[in-house]
């Protein structure tokens, strides 16, 4: 029965520990998620104010200035349906470039630019990042559907 | 031709692989010896026919065959001799390649060594590699053959991505997979025995020295990994906490944790099951890694282009081997009898501790890469987690583990006294609190970095009780002198065990001192001009433009000084590699045991200045010396010749811990 009792309690204490340590890791995991949101959610004010977020699509050909300082740099970001202009303050990593996929990671300011503390890396040119494709096709498919959507009523009708 | 015909061989190894998962295992199973006995050449064919293979697209890429597609993507005729090699595991293709070449690599060692194996044990264990090999060449042939071509033949191929042109990547890629596939065999061990319904100290026994070799691998192929990071991204870190580090580093954590538990199980006949299940996991996360790699489901610094069809592939793969091996450990585990009880006090208690630690590490490390999985399948939103979360987690844990380091190795087996550990290690523990004083009295050293002199004293603690250790045991023996004597004999591995404990405290004092002193500064220079940064005065002499074999290069002049003394010339790069256009920064490091000065090249600002940055980084080449210092430890312990004399002991029936258990 001691033996019993003894074992019962080593299993009631771990069962306690493992659901610590999984709430503990799990509160510290709030304060260091980054929401990913594309500049058509960013746009529609869908993004946090007060928080880190990350921002990704395409950067815009021609858009990329050089500030005075030399360190900074002003770009806008694309996913085909709204544009947020980003701003970068460091060096920015090799593969960065216009008409490039990219994804940084910050905060909005008051004036409506992303201010980037990291503009993440790739490795391969032919890589895209996963959630850059994903708001890309979306944006896309919004567009085909919305301009095709009036054309197709109109032949529908015609049928009836 | 020569595509073809490793293409061939590839089909042929498939075969053999087949009937190497099938025969000696149902031989094994019906007392059949003829089909148990074919096991060991059927490893050996393999290994000739992948290594056709692996020769074959070896000559397509020295001789530049761009009419093979993989050969086309990832060599140009401008590329050095030596990246023309390294580029056949340059890819995705190729290093699958290169991880089976490997697998039937360990297969045919594990045939030639384990002569003295009984031959159903030998069957089943060459069997669970044949299965094992059957996927992977599966998988090869379905999803991705190296050698498949290209028609119109290009003139030029696409060249192999610059990062890869490095002799540290070079050499990584190979270590990591021989540590990989190298579980491969404590899993086939493990599966042999819960087939076999025998899990003794002799199997421990037998697995030990591969499951340490795998491991020593794994070690260096993460810490060549971490070097090459540092130096050839530009970013001057050491570790990011990406996707693809992680899926190297939860393998070794659990095969941190299953050397461990064997040598409990080798010794006391306790751990059983629990060591299975981390053999079994080893390799999952294994697999896994593979899977995270080749898949890029995860955002990933790391990431290169991949295909989601061969993402599925792995995946189902993974099912059927964590799967399978799960429902068989079900099966078969309760059979297998528990054995040696211990106290609360004892090296079998801190071995298990070390073991939930390791284990609940690589679970944090699970689900902290995983977790943007996990958000996106419950539409939670796209999330990435950052590294702080995971240093927050690392923090957490290693005081701990290293802690019991001290104590785990001194401790004895099945019982200990309190009073006992307490006299042997209280000067150890003293010294180190010590060191904990001292530096905290220190503004320099504790100001606004209070894990500084944590950091240091469990450092110290690490050190100064394996000190302790090996003094106890040389105490008997004649003192100090009889070191060498010591070590010639018997206590190979038990000095392993010290160095490799040695490594961990060299570790904690590199990463406690490059977290928290390191320094960064992006500037803007122009060419005569000078910058400060931690007592460095790095002067930009200029930049002039310099050709490679295959690439252009601005090349900056840089001289760093300290006082008025000059100490280093730097020379970073920034390249345009001629067959892709492709940027790459090539940074400068002027290397120290104290410190390392790092120089990288951003960009030209107009006007002939350049953004670039500048690095201070103390004590950071500890990091890989305590890896290099683990690795030895590892060596140490598997030359220790009692694994030769056990094997002639194992032909003989087990007894000891099984006659306990």
């Amino acid at each position: 029965m001691k033996a019993r009792q003894k074992r019962m309690l080593f299993v009631g204490l771990a069962v306690v520990g493992v659901g610590l340590a999984a709430s503990l890791a799990l509160s510290a995991l709030k304060s260091n998620i980054a929401y990913f949101f594309s500049p058509a959610q960013v746009q529609a004010g869908e993004n946090p104010s007060d928080a880190v977020f990350r921002l990704g699509g395409l950067v815009v050909e021609d858009t990329l200035k050089r500030q005075e300082d030399g360190l900074t740099v002003r770009f806008d970001v694309t996913d085909n349906a709204a544009t947020i202009p980003v701003s970068y303050t460091g060096i920015l990593p090799d593969l960065f470039g216009e008409g490039q996929g990219v994804v940084a990671k910050g905060r909005l300011g008051a004036d409506g630019t992303f201010y980037a503390q990291e503009v993440l890396a790739k490795h391969d040119e032919s890589y895209m990042p996963p959630e850059v494709a994903d708001t890309l096709q979306t944006a896309h498919a919004k567009g085909v559907a919305e301009a095709a959507t009036p054309t197709q009523q109109p032949a529908r009708t015609m049928t009836q | 031709m020569i595509p073809e015909l490793g293409n061939f061989a590839l089909i042929l190894a498939l075969m053999l692989a087949l009937v190497q998962a099938a025969f000696p295992l149902a031989g094994s199973l019906s007392g059949n010896r003829p089909w148990m006995r074919m096991g060991r050449p059927l490893a050996y064919g393999q290994l000739t026919f992948i290594a056709v293979a692996f020769v074959a697209l070896t000559q397509a890429f020295l001789t530049s065959d761009f009419s093979v597609l993989y050969v086309a993507q990832n060599s140009n005729s401008l590329l050095p001799e030596i990246y023309k090699f390294s580029a056949v595991w340059g890819g995705h293709e190729g290093s699958l390649l290169l991880w089976v070449l490997f697998l039937a690599g360990w297969g045919a060692a594990v045939a030639a060594l384990s002569r003295d194996l009984p031959l159903p044990v030998i069957a089943r264990v060459l069997s669970v590699q044949g299965m094992i090999a059957t996927g992977f060449l599966l998988f090869m042939l379905l999803t991705s053959n190296p050698f498949e071509r290209l028609f119109p033949v290009p003139a030029e191929g696409r060249d192999l991505n610059p990062l890869l042109q490095d002799p540290g990547l070079a050499v990584h890629p190979p270590m990591l997979y021989m540590g990989y596939v190298g579980f491969s065999v404590a899993f086939a061990f493990a599966i042999a025995a819960l087939i076999g319904g025998r899990l003794d100290a002799a199997w421990a026994r037998w697995s030990r020295p591969w499951t340490t070799v795998a491991w020593v691998f794994l070690t260096i192929g993460i810490a060549l990994g971490s070097w090459w990071a540092y130096y050839e991204l530009g970013w001057g870190g050491w570790w990011f906490w990406d996707p693809v580090e992680n899926a190297s580093l939860m393998p070794w954590l659990i095969g941190t944790a299953l050397l461990h538990s064997l040598a409990v199980t080798e010794k006391r006949g306790a751990f059983k099951s629990w060591t299975v299940l981390l053999a079994i996991f080893a390799f999952s996360l294994s697999l896994l890694g593979t899977f995270l790699v080749r898949s890029g489901v995860l955002t990933s610094v790391h990431a290169f282009a991949t295909d989601p069809e061969r993402g599925l592939f792995v995946l189902l793969f993974l099912c059927v081997v964590i799967g399978g091996s799960l429902a068989l450990y079900a099966w078969r585990a309760p059979e297998v009898s528990e054995g040696g009880r211990f106290d609360l006090l004892s090296r079998e208690s801190s071995l298990l501790a070390n073991n939930l630690l390791f284990s609940a590490f690589t679970v944090l490390v699970l689900f902290g890469t995983l977790a943007p999985l996990i958000y996106e399948a419950f539409n939670w939103g796209k999330i990435s987690v950052g590294f702080p979360w995971f240093n927050k987690m690392f923090l957490a844990l290693s005081p701990f583990l290293a802690l019991l380091l001290g104590i785990g190795p001194a401790a004895r087996w099945k019982h200990d006294e309190p009073l006992r550990l307490l006299r042997l290690l209280w000067l150890a523990l003293a010294l180190s609190v010590v060191v904990l004083a001292a530096t905290a009295a220190r503004p320099a050293l504790s100001e606004g970095h209070p894990w500084v002199p944590v950091g240091l004293a469990l450092a110290a603690w690490v050190l100064l009780s394996h000190l302790t250790i090996v003094r106890d045991r040389l105490k008997n023996k004649g003192g100090w002198r009889a070191l060498t004597a010591d070590l010639r004999g018997n206590g190979r591995s038990f000095y392993g065990m010290i160095t490799a404990h040695a490594g961990v405290a060299v570790f904690i004092v590199g990463v406690t001192m490059v977290s928290n002193f390191q320094l960064e500064e992006d500037v803007r220079m122009s060419p005569g001009s000078s910058y400060e940064l931690a007592g460095y005065r790095f002067e930009l002499i200029g930049v002039e433009k310099s050709k490679g074999p295959n690439y252009n290069a601005d090349r900056g002049h840089f001289k760093v000084y300290r006082g008025e003394r000059q100490i280093a010339d730097l020379h970073p790069e920034k390249r345009s590699y001629l067959g892709g256009g492709m940027p790459m920064t090539e940074a400068a490091i002027d290397a120290g045991l104290l410190r390392d000065i790092y120089v990288s090249l951003g960009e030209p600002v107009g006007g002939g200045d350049w953004a670039l940055r500048l690095y201070y980084k103390p004590y950071v080449r500890w990091i890989w010396l305590g890896a290099v210092l683990m690795a030895i430890g590892g060596l140490l312990a598997v030359s220790d010749p009692r694994y030769r004399t056990a094997r002639a002991r194992a032909a003989a029936p087990v007894g000891g811990a099984t006659a306990r258990a």
